[in-house]
């Protein structure tokens, strides 16, 4: 029986450096690249000696596949491809493509120029890694080599994130990467067709959550913002360049359109201007909303949206300021902070997860006074609000995914062991289909029933159903034995098994066969039984001979003979 | 002979020829085009309900002998259409149709003739022995190979095999023969076996399968609500309406949007369903690492029933509670489970104003899930789709009496009252003018915001007061505490008079004025000078302040409203019979009794505005009599043309204004009927005979004469035409004089013409008026600009100034086409402006609204000047009423029947006129 076999090297009952290797139909595919934001030692890239212990990795993968361009999903990437060693191809959508580069650079800027890591991929290689790439559109089918086809859904989640659909044969995989199937400011949701893959290898994040509708964050959201201007507050919304912050972008943008406000936004500068500006160009990539009203106006063209710089956090009156980094512990959004603090009127809404030890948590749990490097305090006076956007799909969707695709096994990755346990269990439940969560290193394997398609004649197939029993031949092509072997010029052969039974039987020769054949014909009962005058006796298509031996004529051999479909039928 | 027959027996002589000529016809076609080309010339032709049978059998004949597939599947389709002549019971038919589909061999003919037997099924709906027999023929027909077979011959099982009728025992349960072509390996079969029959496959791969499911299941569920199905899997038993819209709601978060938005929609009509399961489609469990989570909208509730007033300052006030047993959480909703709570979040919009129409229709109907989807509706309100924020707000204006809002949800509504959206701004103030709320803090939360949004929006300004006027009105006992708040009064001091020009403190008023209707106790908190702002306001915003009794002031004359209907329109019947018996009278006398009626009954209009249309109609129908009696009465006709210059002027100005009136009556008016119409017609005729005999005394020439004649010949014969059925209730009118005389006219010459004309003319008496049951005025209103303006609008000459025009239009039929803003500038200029189809909306039955701007621009003046704007209606008498209410078709109209009178097109100007102050600058240079 055929196997797919998938093991993941990262994202395995954890998050983070997601990289899962499949085995299909005699392929292998390595599904995305990432790397671990927690750790900064090896453990940060996947293990590759997993794959070979030394030389490159061109000629055991045939090709690479990247969901979406977040650095858990492709951060190993250039390690992988240029310090490792790997020169097939790798896939990725066009905006993943088109942001992926900028994302790694920035990484590699703080590793390499801040934290002055050694031994670590240079822009060089980037650059080098990024001309392997083949970009993908989506519901594209793009033929990898004759026998591999692979397919990109949308996924939601960010810009150009896909799930892919690799198909061998009749043998397919689909894997989502991230995806979200709640729609949001920007981007649609995830849409897949029923495609009944043979494994679906899902993220499960939010296993175990359920959420409320969106509409209800965003209203809080709005309404803290508007009542804190209207107040003369300013708002500081401590960001990362991509994704949540241009839904939040659009989010302001749209509500300062139809409220008619006044009061200026401003965005710190960074990698967002070359993110906006791809935005603005994969318009195809984003929500209805936006795809329908971007030739009256492109929605990332915003207009109450300025960049900002460093003077105006002095100017007075109210504002809205987003800036990076995202929990508050560095760069500007510390600065913004450290200046507006003081004020009760002013206020920072955090719009997603801190780590543990950045000033975001801290404020978070509510502490009021704040110790800042060099001795100093900082009074906490400004209000702090939490809002979670976050673009993963939740238990319920995961479940609608399963549901659109119907797969005929599941397997969990990028997640937590425990939730995943019990969306397992739900997911076995509902739709009574194998699920697995290997961890990292573990093979799963599927074993598939493919259906092997064959031509054949209509002749044959009349005959053959008629008959019974035919002769596969080559090449998918079925064709009666006696045209194979006039085909081949090849005699037909027989074959018969025979077997020796020693018995003592103090008659002549014909007596015992006589015996023999009386006896038979009172045991086996309905079938042919004959005795023929060469002195052999038939049953069905055996024949049994009786000779004396030389030595002992009273030790009788009963020779058995009976052809090779005999054989086949008892089985 | 020819005399005696009857025209029946015509009918009866000549279709055996018909038959017969079909016959002739066919046989002479050589090859299977002719054929065709003749049959195809058949089918155009109706044949009687008698003749049918004949023609019947003359078809089969030649299908027998036919070759040609083609021509053999035109005649099928041909017995289709003749089975359904009316009258015709098609049952005789039958064998014949069953017997040539045994011989038949062409698949596409084979359909065609299952198509026939279809209809004649549903023609013969309750004869049994010809259903099992279509039954029987149809399965065994259904192993056909061919798609098109299948598809009708399941087409004809759903058709004729009814659940209801048990079928004989030797032939299977009809669903269980269409259910096994539920896996017919053709997309199309399989939709056609939806639908002859509902199934489960809803989760087809097919998105039109899935589609047709759902449709299916809705018809099956409208026709057998209250059977009782079991759930498979388990030993208990639902409703089956209940059961489909489970099945419906699980659809709603299906993979294809179509798919969606159908299932949404048609939940919405799913009325019977049990509260129970209606309930669930709002229900959604949260949780948070299998923790329990409430969700916000029961956060926002407890906070309000905790007496606090703000959230959300708090970091994880939302963190999960109570632990939840892995075993109890259900992530695959089962049956209506969150079916709402998915589609007002689908990403495609469609499917979310689909739902929110379903939400209203479904919580109209169930007060106590109206109460509980409002908080989806509130939160719909910041939809980023402008139309779905409408819909929203619309659906919670329509569902309003059934809830009230509390203070946050009021808090979240009125946010949207600073949208910068005019339409949704005005909505929502029509959702305040409808809505209940709880207490007094509410109701000045919602004057608050109100009034901030009359500060940021001053064009708003009418539609926030009539606002405020229904919220004072409803809520009088929760304006009562408020009142010296409001007021600013203080029970020791006097405190300064507010200024009255002040739309904020007119808003404010007029909330208070409208509570104190009904709130005796309330005036006794006025001070002084608000009663004197009554007094103005009651005078100057009279439809937004009500009358009070009120100490010192006398109260206003309430008499206008008293009088019922039924006795105003019974004194204007009975004013408009006074008028019949005008014959009898003397000419001064005469006179005098149309003016005093015409006086009465437009009094009348203005004391019964629902009367108003029709009196109105009335005083302007009298004075076109009054005028034409007095143009008929000068002396003029006595003497000598030259010598009555003045009193012919006066006769040509009076036939050119009851013309203009004629058009007036036509189409200003709306809910007339053909006898109003030919009444009023047949003035327009008065005035037009009377222009010709004034021409023809003044004028010299015969030519011009002549020509005149003749339009007017043809104009008769035109009312002729147009008004063949109204003509007996024009007996002894000036038309059926003439019409008497018809022979006489169309032979004598112009100058006689003449003379016929005016004696008829001075002997017809005047036609009675039979008014309709409703007519209305078509009416408009300029609310912006007020013309009160003191400033003048100025701009540079030569460039151009964007006027902004705001009005309210009633009972105008069709305005995109028939209003125009005309524009007249001091020097005589004048501008007609046609507004753009978007500028007009439809608030309401009958009404609708003009929001646009007209561009001005003129050469340079020494100081600023008022230009006048006005609105006026368009007709053209091509487009009247009478012709449109005969549905002319377009084949019609190419047998020159149409008439030949020339299309007369004009303006009818419907509005007050209003003055705008503009003063164009020369260019600086």
């Amino acid at each position: 029986m055929p196997e797919i076999k998938v093991t993941p090297l990262g994202a395995g009952q954890d998050v983070g450096r997601s990289c899962i290797l499949v085995s299909i139909g005699g392929k292998n595919i390595m599904l995305d690249c990432g790397m671990h934001m927690g750790y900064n030692d090896d453990r940060r890239f996947p293990d590759f000696s997993y794959i070979t212990q030394n030389g490159r990795l061109t000629e055991f993968l045939d090709c690479v596949i990247i969901s979406h361009f977040h650095l858990d999903h492709c951060g190993a990437l250039p390690y992988m491809s240029e310090m490792v060693g790997y020169d097939g191809p790798i896939y990725m959508t066009h905006p993943t493509k088109a942001i992926c580069p900028i994302l790694l650079e920035d990484f590699r800027k703080i590793t390499v120029d801040k934290k002055g890591e050694t031994n670590f991929f240079t822009s060089q290689m980037i650059k080098d890694c990024m001309k392997k790439v083949i970009p993908l559109n989506l519901h594209q089918t793009v033929q990898v080599d004759d026998e591999l086809e692979i397919k990109a859904y949308y996924a939601g989640h960010v810009l150009g994130a896909a799930m892919v659909h690799i198909k061998v044969g009749s043998e397919s995989v689909v894997y989502t990467g991230d995806y979200n199937m709640t729609p949001d400011r920007h981007l649609g949701a995830a849409w897949i067709d029923k495609c009944r893959p043979d494994i679906l290898i899902s993220e499960s994040t939010y296993a175990t959550t359920i959420r409320d509708s969106k509409r209800c964050r965003e209203r809080d959201f709005l309404k803290k913002v508007h009542e804190s201007i209207e107040r003369g507050g300013k708002v500081l919304i401590p960001v990362f360049a991509l994704g949540r912050a241009q839904e939040l972008c659009i989010l302001l943008e749209t509500f300062w359109e139809r409220m008619n406000l006044k009061a200026p936004i401003y965005f710190s500068t960074g990698l967002t201007e070359k993110a906006n500006h791809y935005y603005k160009l994969f318009i195809t990539w984003t929500n209805q909303k936006i795809r329908k009203t971007f030739v009256q106006r492109n929605m990332f063209e915003f207009k109450h949206i300025k960049a900002f710089d460093r003077s105006y956090a002095d100017n007075p009156g109210p504002m809205v300021v987003f800036a990076t980094p995202g929990m508050l512990h560095a760069g500007q959004s510390l600065q913004i902070f450290k200046k507006w603090a003081g004020n009760e009127k002013n206020m920072v809404i955090m719009p997603g997860y801190c780590v543990q030890g950045t000033i975001g948590h801290k404020i978070l749990n509510g502490q009021r006074k704040l110790e800042m490097e060099g001795r100093a305090t900082l009074d906490v006076k400004l209000q702090v609000e939490y809002m979670s956007f976050s673009a993963h799909a939740d238990a319920k969707g995961i479940m609608q995914l399963i549901r659109m695709a119907e797969p005929r096994n599941m397997l969990l990755v990028h997640g937590e062991a425990v939730k995943m346990e019990f969306l397992k269990g739900k997911i076995e439940q509902e739709f009574s289909i194998n699920c697995y969560m290997p961890a990292n290193g573990e093979t799963t394997t599927v074993t598939t029933n493919p259906s092997v398609p064959v031509d054949i004649s209509l002749n044959l197939l009349k005959r053959e159903m008629a008959l019974g029993g035919t002769v596969c031949y080559g090449d998918g092509f079925l064709v009666s034995s006696e045209q194979a072997l006039k085909e081949l010029g090849l005699n037909e052969h027989q074959l018969r098994f025979t077997c020796r039974v020693q018995l003592q039987d103090p008659h002549s020769d014909p007596d015992t066969l006589h015996r023999i054949y009386t006896h038979l014909k009172s045991v086996l009962k309905g079938y042919t039984i004959q005795h023929l005058p060469d002195g052999t006796v038939m049953v069905e298509s055996i024949v049994i001979k009786v000779s004396s031996s030389a030595e002992d004529p009273n030790t009788k051999v009963l020779l058995l003979s009976w052809s090779y479909q005999v054989t086949f039928l008892r089985c | 002979r020819k005399t005696y027959l009857s025209p029946a027996k015509k009918l009866r002589l000549s279709k055996p020829s018909k038959s017969a000529a079909l016959h002739v016809d066919l046989c002479k076609a050589t090859n299977s085009t002719d054929a065709l080309q003749y049959l195809l010339q058949f089918a155009r032709k109706p044949v009687e309900a008698e003749s049918v049978e004949g023609v019947v059998r003359i078809l089969l004949e030649h299908y027998y002998k036919e070759t040609d597939t083609s021509v053999r599947l035109k005649i099928a389709s041909l017995l289709g259409l003749l089975s359904k002549t009316q009258g015709f019971r098609p049952d005789c038919i039958v064998d014949d149709i069953i017997n040539t589909l045994c011989n038949e061999k062409s698949h596409q003919v084979l359909a065609q003739l299952l198509d026939t037997l279809l209809v004649v099924g549903t023609e013969l709906p309750d004869s049994p022995a010809v259903r099992q027999r279509l039954v029987q023929v149809s399965c065994k027909h259904l192993s056909d190979t061919y798609f098109g077979v299948r598809n009708k011959c399941l087409q004809l099982l759903g058709c004729v095999g009814t659940v209801d009728a048990p079928l004989s025992k030797d032939v299977r349960d009809v669903q269980s023969i269409i259910s096994d072509y539920f896996g017919d390996q053709d997309p199309r079969v399989r939709t056609a076996a939806l639908k002859a029959m509902a199934c489960r496959l809803l989760s087809d791969d097919y998105e039109q399968v899935r589609s047709a499911a759902v449709q299916m299941v809705w018809v099956l569920s409208q026709l057998y609500p209250e059977s009782i199905v079991p759930i498979p899997s388990s030993n208990e038993e639902i409703r089956l309406v209940d059961d489909a819209f489970g099945k419906i709601s699980h659809m709603v978060s299906d993979g294809s949007w179509m798919v969606r938005v159908q299932a949404a929609k048609t939940l919405g009509s799913m009325l019977q369903v049990s509260p129970h399961f209606l309930e669930q489609t709002l229900d959604k469990k949260l949780m948070s690492d299998l923790r329990r989570k409430r969700t916000a909208h029961e956060r926002a509730k407890e906070l309000f029933a905790s007496g606090e007033f703000s959230s959300g300052r708090k970091w994880a006030d939302d963190a999960p509670k109570e632990k939840l047993d892995t075993n109890t959480v259900n992530l695959i909703a089962s049956g209506a489970c969150g079916a709402f709570v998915h589609g007002l979040e689908d990403e495609m919009f469609e499917v979310r104003i689909a739902a929110v129409e379903a939400l209203c229709q479904l919580a109209r109907s169930s007060p106590t899930f109206a109460e509980k989807c409002l908080d989806f509706l509130v939160d719909m309100f910041n939809d980023e789709i402008e139309e779905v924020r409408l819909q929203s707000i619309h659906v919670l204006r329509q569902i309003s009496t059934h809830i009230t809002l509390r203070e946050d949800q009021l808090d979240t509504v009125l946010a949207v009252l600073e949208d910068s959206s005019r339409d949704i701004r005005e909505a929502l103030h029509e959702l305040l003018c409808y809505t209940n709320v709880s207490t007094k803090e509410c109701i000045q939360l919602a004057l608050l915001e109100l009034l901030k949004n009359l500060n940021k929006y001053p064009t708003d300004r009418n539609s926030v007061w009539k606002c405020l006027k229904f919220l004072g009105s409803r809520h009088p006992t929760l304006v009562l505490p408020l009142v010296p708040e409001l007021l600013s009064t203080h029970p020791y001091f006097d405190t300064p008079e507010p200024d009255m020009d002040d739309p904020a403190y007119i808003a404010v008023l007029v909330l208070v004025f409208n509570a104190a209707k009904s709130c005796p106790t309330m005036p006794a908190l006025f001070s002084d000078h608000t009663f004197r702002h009554y007094a103005y306001l009651r005078d100057s915003l009279s439809h937004l302040v009500p009358p009070l009794r009120v100490l010192g002031l006398d109260p206003v004359d309430s008499g206008s409203a008293s009088g019922s209907v039924e006795s105003a329109q019974l004194f204007l019947q009975q004013s408009l019979n006074r008028i019949s018996t005008i014959q009898n009278l003397e000419a001064p006398g005469a006179q005098d009794l149309l003016n005093f009626t015409i006086r009465d009954v437009q009094r009348l209009g203005h004391l019964q505005t629902q009367l108003s249309g029709a009196a109105d109609f009335c005083a302007t129908y009298l004075r076109c009599q009054l005028l034409l009696m007095k143009a008929l009465q000068e002396k003029l006709w006595n003497m000598a043309v030259p010598l009555c210059l003045k009193q012919n002027v006066t006769a040509t100005a009076a036939a050119r204004q009851i013309l203009e009136e004629t058009y007036k009556l036509e189409f200003l008016y709306g809910g007339l009927e053909n006898r109003q119409i030919a009444t009023i017609h047949h003035v327009r005729l008065q005035a037009k005979a009377l222009q010709l005999i004034l021409s023809a005394r003044t004028r010299q020439g015969l030519d011009p004469l002549i020509s005149s004649c003749e339009k007017f010949l043809q104009e008769i014969e035109a009312f002729q035409r147009s008004f063949l059925t109204e003509l007996p209730h024009l007996h002894d009118s000036f038309v059926d004089k003439l019409l008497e005389l018809k022979p006489r006219i169309s032979a004598c010459s112009s100058v006689e013409l003449v003379k016929i004309l005016q004696t008829t003319l001075r002997q017809s008496g005047l036609l009675q008026l039979r008014l309709p049951e409703q007519i209305h005025r078509a009416t408009a209103t300029i609310i912006e600009p007020t013309g009160e303006s003191d400033n003048p609008l100025r701009f540079t000459s030569g460039l151009v100034v964007a006027l902004d025009i705001d009005a309210t239009l009633e009972h105008v039929q069709d305005p995109q086409n028939t209003v125009k803003v005309q524009v007249l500038y001091p020097d005589g200029q004048s501008h007609v402006i046609h507004p753009k189809p978007g500028d007009f909306r439809k608030p309401g039955a009958d009404r609708h609204r003009l929001i646009t701007q007209v561009y001005l621009s003129h050469t340079a003046w020494t100081e600023p000047s008022q230009i006048e704007v006005r609105l006026l209606l368009s007709y053209s008498s091509a487009s009247s009423s009478l012709s449109s209410s005969k549905h002319l078709g377009w084949s019609d109209s190419s047998d020159g029947l149409q008439s030949p009178e020339a299309v007369v097109e004009g303006t009818i100007p419907f509005s007050k006129p209003v003055k705008v102050f503009i003063m164009p600058k020369p260019a600086r240079r």
